[in-house]
């Protein structure tokens, strides 16, 4: 329990920090933290391999990917901050919050179930994606093959 | 001892409206992306968080999806953030609106 | 019983009519027209071998593809022939052929032969398609098909303005009788789906025709009879036909007095069993028909126009056909039909072979003394002349006899009907004999140069003359008293009809003599006024009157053209760039003036659309938390 609200502290604060930071830079290192303390929520809730998944893609590679590209473009103004504007996606934001904390009252599952130690390990996620999911894994494969394929022609230099 | 599924659902939620608010407020394509990011990781969050509580390991499955395609659709974004920069010289999404009238 | 012949009667013409289109030009005039006759004689064969096959009582049908499918409406590209159209077809494909071969002669010197050759196998296809049709969608589409062709050979010269006008009269006088049709059709098809048949094959209509409604069964012949009274050039819509004679004379022969001007009589013939529900539309139809006659034939009577006379002749004739129809005598009126077609295309084509040895003169007064100068045409038109005159033993006296004969003695005739065509028969002997004196005797009126090159035709014109010639004597011995194949040929398509057994009884004797007797009369009078010289002074209010047609045309064009383009004109100046154009432009502005308010809604920045989404977003939550 208090593991938990020290995490959800943490992810709060970091990912507030990356809405609120007006340097890029520091977004996107404030991002890679939130990043990181999520996986160890994962692994609070016995999801071991998508916790090390998490900080390998997410933290490790699309965080590198968002680094590259600042870095690549290096935009170096800081973006104003217009008050108004930022109150009327605040509310909107709270609001929405506040709806979606509203659906919480009425909670599926109340107790936790028990599960094998296995539960959440590579073996057991692996069983589930060959055999129920194979066809999504594959069509998975194929939509990162277009996403680099798209990826190259995007960025490619016109000629 | 264990938080209950609430607390984690809560924690999702705001962490979602904080994507949301970022997303709508912030004038930086590439920090748009990263909210993105942030909303798809508070979804993971609820997946994961149901598929303990209710001992089935599809949702981490799904949640192994979502980070597919998210990866995917960084790679993609950033791409079209790359080729917007080299035309426009910006990453201010006001800078990006011919698409009207 | 079922075969693939008939489909090559309609097809054969309409593959000569596209090649005529296609290569006529180049492969030169002569070639055009032999085509074009061949594929009519082939169907012509065909048409013979068809009759053969047939008995009175047998059916052949030839089914070529579903054209609509609708469940449970379903409409088939599928011909049917049985004693009727063994009759129509003959008709069509024999008379046909004799007057394609006579317009390889008579068009020989015009320039668009190639294309008049198409249009006439065109229409050839389309008519056959008509009668050979088993349903009534198929029929329509020979209807229609007949009258384009009509329109276009009408306008055949139109270089010519008049013509051209003369074509749109037709097509939009006949338009006029379509639309009942149509209404018809619409309301026939209604009928026989509240009947739990929805068909308009002939075979189901038949069949289900004595449950039909009766009060919808006379509406629905009536609006029939209009569609015929337009095609068939009845009373009121008549007034088409005589301006038809601009088009090229072969086509006035086989088209605007052989065949297509039958086809209302055809319908009525094929719908028999309709019309017989409908003593109310078949008394109407015996009035109008019988005024058609006198009507026209009066009017034939002050024409000079050689061609106008023939004109005014057919509508009476036609009215002759539809007084039959109207009394119940189908049988008569199809006899007619056969035996008109005959004498009248010989007279067409024999007034054709005139004018084309006159040069092109039409007015009966600049003829005279040709006898001697075209024996062939002048032989061929008297007999002719005589068959329309009923005088016997020609085809024309047996037929009009026979219809007089159910005129009065029919269940539905009466003695005023009689009357009507008894005086109709004297004029119809006057008017002919009145044109072959002014046109054969006497002494010539031509100026000289056109008397100097005054020629017989060339042998493709006068054969089919005197063929048909043959035809107007020959064709009537089929309902011989004592001998009579028609009726029972018919019998099993149109009906028993036999006055003698329903009617009261009546002198038949008598009545023959006395329909001779005034055709004799009206034959003895034309030659005393017209005979040697013209004795009668042609002028007078009457004379006026009759030569001018009643000023039926003015009628209409005061009563309906001139209102109809008033109103157009109105409706093009002010009401349609006023009232329709405000409104559209209207109805443009206001949605110009919203979109251009609404269109500040679209900024472009993506940002503004993903807040607008985020409210949406949290609308869609509270009602749905709230519900």
């Amino acid at each position: 329990m208090i593991v938990f609200f020290i995490l959800a502290f943490l992810t709060l604060l970091f990912s507030l920090l990356v809405v609120t930071q007006r340097n890029v830079v520091h977004s996107a290192m404030a991002l890679a933290a939130t990043l990181f303390v999520m996986a160890v929520l994962f692994l609070t809730l016995d999801a071991p391999m998508l916790g090390v998944l998490q900080i390998l893609v997410y933290a490790g590679a699309i965080m590198i990917l968002i680094l590259f590209v600042i870095m690549l473009l290096n935009p170096l103004s800081i973006e104003a901050r217009p008050a108004a504007w930022w109150m009327l996606g605040s509310l909107g934001a709270a609001a929405l919050c506040l709806q979606l904390a509203a659906l919480v009252h009425r909670p599926a599952v109340s107790a936790e179930a028990a599960v094998p130690a296995s539960f959440g390990g590579p073996e057991s996620i692996a069983q589930s994606l060959f055999t129920d999911f194979a066809l999504p894994f594959g069509l998975a494969s194929v939509l990162l093959l277009v996403a680099i394929i798209g990826a190259v022609a995007l960025a490619q230099r016109q000629r | 001892m264990q938080a209950p599924i609430e607390y984690y659902l809560v924690l999702s939620a705001v962490l979602f409206a904080i994507g949301v608010a970022g997303v709508v407020i912030r004038r930086d394509v590439i920090v748009i992306l990263m909210s993105i990011e942030l909303m798809l990781n508070a979804v993971n969050l609820t997946f994961i968080a149901f598929s303990r509580f209710m001992g089935s390991v599809e949702g981490q499955v799904i949640v192994f999806f979502v980070m597919t395609v998210a990866a995917a659709e960084a790679v993609v974004g950033l791409a079209i953030v790359i080729s917007v920069f080299r035309f426009r010289q910006t990453l201010d999404p006001r800078d990006m609106q011919l698409l009207k009238w | 019983m079922t075969t693939n012949l008939l489909r090559w009667i309609p097809l054969l013409p309409l593959a000569a009519a596209v090649l005529n289109v296609f290569f006529g030009g180049r492969w030169g005039k002569r070639f055009a027209g032999i085509l074009a006759s061949a594929a009519v004689f082939g169907s012509f064969l065909i048409a013979l071998r068809v009759f053969m096959l047939l008995s009175p009582d047998a059916v052949l049908r030839d089914t070529l593809y579903t054209w609509i499918e609708s469940e449970p409406f379903k409409a088939q590209v599928s011909f049917q022939a049985d004693a009727l159209t063994a009759v129509m077809l003959l008709v069509i494909t024999g008379i046909g052929f004799l007057i394609h071969l006579y317009s390889t002669g008579y068009m020989a010197h015009d320039e668009g032969e190639a294309r008049f050759f198409a249009y006439l196998n065109l229409f050839v296809f389309f008519m056959s398609v008509l009668v050979l049709a088993d349903n009534l969608l198929l029929f329509f589409v020979g209807w229609e098909g007949v009258g384009l062709c009509s329109f276009l050979l009408i306008g055949f010269w139109y270089e010519d303005p008049a013509n051209t006008t003369a074509g749109n009269k037709a097509f939009i006088v006949n338009r006029i009788g379509d639309f009942a049709f149509l209404l018809g059709m619409l309301l026939l098809f209604w009928e026989m789906n509240r009947l739990g048949v929805p068909s308009l094959d002939f075979a189901a209509l038949k069949d289900a025709a004595a449950r039909i409604a009766p009060d919808t069964a006379v509406l629905i012949t009536l609006l029939f009879f209009i569609g015929a009274t337009g095609k068939s050039a009845q009373i009121p819509l008549y007034v088409w036909l005589p301006d038809a004679m601009a088009g090229p004379t072969p086509v006035s022969a086989l088209i605007h007095a052989a065949t297509m001007v039958t086809a209302g009589v055809y319908l009525t013939a094929r719908l028999n069993f309709l019309f017989v529900l409908a003593p109310y539309t078949l008394s109407l139809i015996a009035i109008i028909g019988a005024a058609t006659a006198l009507f026209a034939g009066t009017i034939a009577v002050a024409q000079n126009d050689i061609k106008r006379v023939l004109a005014y002749s057919t509508v009476s004739q036609l009215g002759y056909m539809f007084l039959a129809a109207g009394v119940g005598a189908f049988s008569a009126a199809v006899f007619h039909l056969f035996t008109h077609a005959f004498f009248k295309a010989c007279l067409f084509l024999g007034a054709g072979s005139v004018i084309h040895a006159m040069g092109g003169e039409q007015d009966m007064r600049k003829m005279g003394g040709l006898r001697r100068r075209l024996p062939a045409t002048y032989w061929t038109y008297l007999i002719a002349g005589l068959a329309l005159a009923g005088i016997p033993p020609t085809a024309g006296f047996f037929s009009k006899d026979r219809i007089l004969l159910e005129a009065y003695a029919s269940p539905h005739g009466s003695l005023a009907l009689w009357l009507v065509g008894w005086i109709t028969a004297g004029l119809t002997a006057f008017y002919m004999f009145r044109q072959l004196f002014l046109v054969f005797h006497g002494t010539s009126r031509a100026p000289e140069s056109v008397q100097a090159h005054v020629h017989e035709s060339p042998a493709a014109m006068t054969i089919p003359l005197i063929v048909l010639a043959l035809g107007s004597i020959a064709a009537g011995w089929l309902a011989l008293p004592s001998r009579d194949v028609w009726d029972p040929w018919l019998q099993a398509v149109l009906g028993r009809s036999n006055p003698a057994e329903h009617g009261e009884a009546v002198n038949e004797t008598l009545l023959v003599a006395l329909t001779v007797g005034i055709a004799l009369v009206g034959i003895a009078a034309a030659y005393f006024l017209y005979g040697r010289e013209r004795r009668v002074r042609e002028d007078g209010p009457l004379w006026g009157t009759l030569a001018q047609k009643y000023y039926i045309d003015e009628l209409y064009d005061f009563l309906f053209v001139r209102p109809f383009t008033a109103a157009a004109n109105w409706l093009a100046r002010a009401f349609d760039p006023g009232i329709i154009d405000g409104a559209v432009n209207g109805v443009a502005g206001l949605v110009r003036g919203i979109s251009a308010s609404g269109r500040r809604l679209q900024s472009g920045n993506v940002q503004h659309y993903l807040f607008a989404f985020l409210i949406g977003t949290i609308l869609i939550f509270v009602y749905w938390l709230r519900r």
